[in-house]
């Protein structure tokens, strides 16, 4: 099964990581991996997360942590992982 | 494991340098469908494209969604219309009539564009293929979404001068039927030499009859990703620089194939091939002239373009041909006019002329592509530019193209606007020499001395 990547990006504010991983408890999806970094200012967060034990659709997962995004006022995308490890791995 | 330097870069690549696939084409093979009734001949068409089409665009916007890129169209190319319709048509009207069966089925799919109302005649024409070259002004005024090619020549064959002359009043003749429009029949009718039989992009794919039966092939893009990794390395050596467009273009390309085998999966289709074009577009910042203008030069146009677009072409296909397990199409970068804001900015300052765009075609992936010239020019005119683009293919082996628009009222200076992703552009003063008796002249060219290899 493969593996989703969570990014946020936006402008630092308090309880970002906290809003989003209430939403993966929510919905069963595990995190494997985080990390994050702050430059000027800014946020930005990469999760890899598993979906395997969640019920809803991958769309539907990443339209409503789209949502949760505009809500917090930062940009939020879940992608498959293979789009990266395509560019990066040989 | 991926980390958040690299899942920054590929997103960066997305979101601020307009990285996207291209096109998703499915190649669809009509030679099944052949029949001499004109009406069961337009149905078996309807019926073999829509089966096999219909899930087409909601498949592209899944992967889509599932991988963060977007995949811009979504197209269909078919098996030239000439061979097809040969026992079915009689008339002009009659071969113009499976353009809007064609134009009927693109709708319902809802893809954007279907290639292939095309005639391959190389060598020469046959009754039907002339027929349908005939129609193309009809095609093309009573539909929207065909796009039309014609092959008149080949390193193998040489070219058909016969259909050069008639190819100058087919394009004169469309300008005139879609007058209204900025003469934009002729942004969708492109004459070719080497034409491939895969390329996915518009306005030359078709699916020829070296194909399977059904082929998935996709183009990818990303000229704001090459130029924004050169903004990086300014000032350095050649080697630098080239290394930098290869590694680039193989991580562009990598999306490409992704894309191309998911698609493959989920339609059931044969994977065909990865073009790994740098297409441009009219959007800021998403420009093949920037990216010349990257390496050094003030001006699309000035001196030491050719050999720039030269080093782009190449580093672009070398860093490519690593990521695919098939590259095929025309592969390289497009210089089209009226779809790059680099190029139209530099054709409205004077820097760049038709004739500096014939020699950049030499060492482009295609050819004179998207050029807006005055209404007025004489077919004869626009052939002699044909032939001229015709023979650099067959002379140098390669893939060259002409998609010109004579725009109806309009002369240099003015400017002519076909909307959306054909852009718009200034139009560019031809030479006014005349060439009449030279496209007069009557049979083909011969095939050159380096096509004798057996």
């Amino acid at each position: 099964m493969s593996k989703t990547i969570i990014t946020v990006v936006g402008k630092d504010t308090v309880g970002i990581i906290a809003r989003v991983c209430t939403y993966l408890a929510k919905n069963s999806i595990n995190i494997e991996d985080i990390s994050q970094t702050i430059v000027q200012g800014y946020f930005n967060m990469m999760m890899i997360v598993d979906m395997e034990k969640c019920d809803k659709h991958f769309v539907e997962v990443a339209d409503e942590l789209e949502e949760l995004g505009n809500d917090i006022g930062v940009i939020i995308k879940a992608q498959k992982e293979e789009i990266f490890e395509k560019m990066h791995r040989f | 494991m991926i980390n958040l330097r690299e899942v920054s870069e590929t997103n960066e690549m997305i979101s601020k340098e307009n990285l996207d696939v291209r096109t998703i084409t499915l190649g669809i093979s009509l030679l099944d469908c052949i029949d001499s009734d004109l009406y069961k001949l337009k149905k078996n068409i309807h019926d073999k494209i829509y089966d096999s089409a219909k899930d087409l665009v909601a498949t592209g916007d899944k992967i889509s969604r599932y991988y963060g890129i977007p995949i811009v169209n979504k197209r269909i190319s078919v098996t030239p219309i000439g061979l097809i319709g040969g026992s079915a048509c009689r008339t002009e009207e009659d071969f113009a009539s499976i353009a809007v069966t064609l134009d009927e089925v693109a709708k319902e799919v809802g893809v954007n564009f279907i290639g292939g109302y095309s005639a391959l005649v190389a060598k020469g024409m046959t009754k039907a293929d002339e027929l349908l070259i005939r129609s193309i002004p009809i095609a093309l005024s009573s539909t929207e979404r065909i796009m039309s090619s014609v092959n008149v020549g080949s390193t193998r064959t040489g070219i058909d001068m016969d259909a050069v002359r008639l190819m100058g009043d087919v394009i004169k003749k469309t300008a005139e039927l879609t007058k209204d429009n900025d003469s934009i029949g002729c942004t969708k009718l492109v004459v070719l030499c080497n034409a491939p039989d895969d390329n996915p992009f518009m306005a030359g794919a078709f699916h020829g009859v070296t194909e399977g039966d059904k082929v998935i092939n996709v183009g990818v893009s990303g000229p704001g990703v090459v130029k924004t990794a050169l903004e990086k390395v300014r000032g350095e050596s050649f080697e630098v620089l080239c290394e930098t467009i290869k590694t680039t273009a193989c991580k562009v390309t990598r999306v490409g194939q992704l894309v191309a085998m998911e698609a493959s999966k989920r339609l059931g289709v044969p994977f065909g091939i990865v073009d790994l074009s740098l297409a441009p577009t009219p959007a800021i910042g998403d420009s093949v002239a920037d990216i010349l203008c990257e390496m050094g030069l003030e001006s699309a146009g000035a001196p030491g373009t050719t050999a720039a677009l030269a080093i782009l072409n190449d580093q672009v296909k070398k860093g490519g041909v690593m990521a695919a397990s098939y590259v095929g199409g025309l592969s390289g970068a497009f210089i089209p006019v009226s779809e790059d804001q680099g190029m139209i900015d530099a054709a409205t300052r004077g820097s760049l002329t038709i004739e500096k765009l014939e020699a950049m075609t030499c060492v482009c992936s295609v050819g004179l592509d998207m050029i807006a010239i005055p209404g007025d020019t004489k077919s004869s005119t626009i052939s002699g530019i044909i032939a001229d683009e015709m023979a650099i293919g067959m002379i140098n082996q390669k893939t060259t193209a002409v998609r010109i628009i004579p725009v109806v009222g309009k002369k240099p200076g003015d400017h002519a606007n076909f909307g959306g992703l054909l852009g718009h552009a200034p139009i560019m003063d031809v030479n006014q020499y005349s060439c009449d008796d030279f496209i007069a002249r009557k049979g083909r060219i011969p095939a050159p001395i380096h096509s004798f290899k057996n």
